[in-house]
């Protein structure tokens, strides 16, 4: 099983909000820019990587049950983000790694947790 | 469970803003006891027309949900400049969404099609300069 708190650990990530999910357990991910394909294509339980760092991130999540949001590339997202995220129950943690590493990375702890 | 019916408003133009109804609507539905999955699909197909209503017309429109035991029905119902083609709109892929919208991260023409997907029962009616009206039904039963 790989929880919220796995995937901040892994991708040496800092949480910005919503600690309440941390012992929550994720299914899959996806790292996409456009929240358009998000809607479109992402199933439950998933992490979402992005780097795009706008409330309608949040608001996407929400209503999707996503219930972690990575933003990668060393961004970080504004306090009204935060403010929001924290509001909806959303875990908020920003990573160094780039798309391609931070994706890598928990794609390889799938697969070895299966 | 009795008839119930809710109305939310959706400003024009405000995109800061959309998301608001359809976070009122998943809240409301989960008051109801709705299954978890159905909600879902729900919140998923009324955000999309929230957006879409946000970014197309500028004065906005309304959002009515109405709840019974066999199904929920949404309708969105706005005052925009309307579809000239509806065939086109549905395709997937297809936008008229202006750069600004894109770059939040909407607009790559996944929205219609999206909530058809969703929706056990889809239906749009456009006409143009008058607005747009999308009917969706949920199953409960």
């Amino acid at each position: 099983m790989i929880t919220v708190n796995n995937v901040a650990e892994l991708l040496d990530g800092k949480i910005l909000a919503g600690e309440c999910n941390l012992s929550e357990e994720v299914h899959s991910a996806c790292g996409a820019d456009m929240m358009s394909d998000v809607l479109a294509f992402v199933k439950d339980k998933a992490v979402l990587f992005t780097g795009l760092m706008n409330p309608q991130v949040i608001r996407t999540a929400e209503m999707m049950d996503i219930i972690c949001i990575v933003f990668v590339r060393g961004k970080l997202p504004g306090e009204d983000v935060i403010e929001l995220a924290n509001e909806r129950g959303v875990t908020l943690i920003a990573t160094k790694l780039r798309m391609f590493e931070a994706c890598g990375k928990l794609y390889a702890e799938f697969n070895s947790a299966k | 469970m009795e008839n119930l019916t809710f109305t939310y408003t959706v400003p024009g133009d405000d995109f800061t803003r959309a998301g608001d109804a359809s976070s009122k609507i998943k809240k409301n539905l989960r008051e109801l006891g709705i299954p978890p999955a159905i909600i879902r699909a729900v919140a998923i197909a009324v955000y999309e027309g929230e957006i879409n209503m946000v970014i197309h017309a500028k004065t906005g429109g309304d959002i009515t949900v109405d709840v019974n035991e066999k199904q929920i029905t949404t309708v969105l119902k706005d005052t925009g400049c309307g579809i000239p083609d509806l065939t086109l709109a549905m395709s997937e892929g297809w936008t008229t969404a202006p750069d600004e919208v894109r770059a939040l991260g909407f607009g790559a023409g996944m929205g219609l099609p999206n909530m058809k997907k969703y929706a056990d029962i889809f239906d749009i009616t456009s006409e143009v300069g008058k607005g747009t009206t999308v009917t969706m039904k949920f199953n409960l039963a």
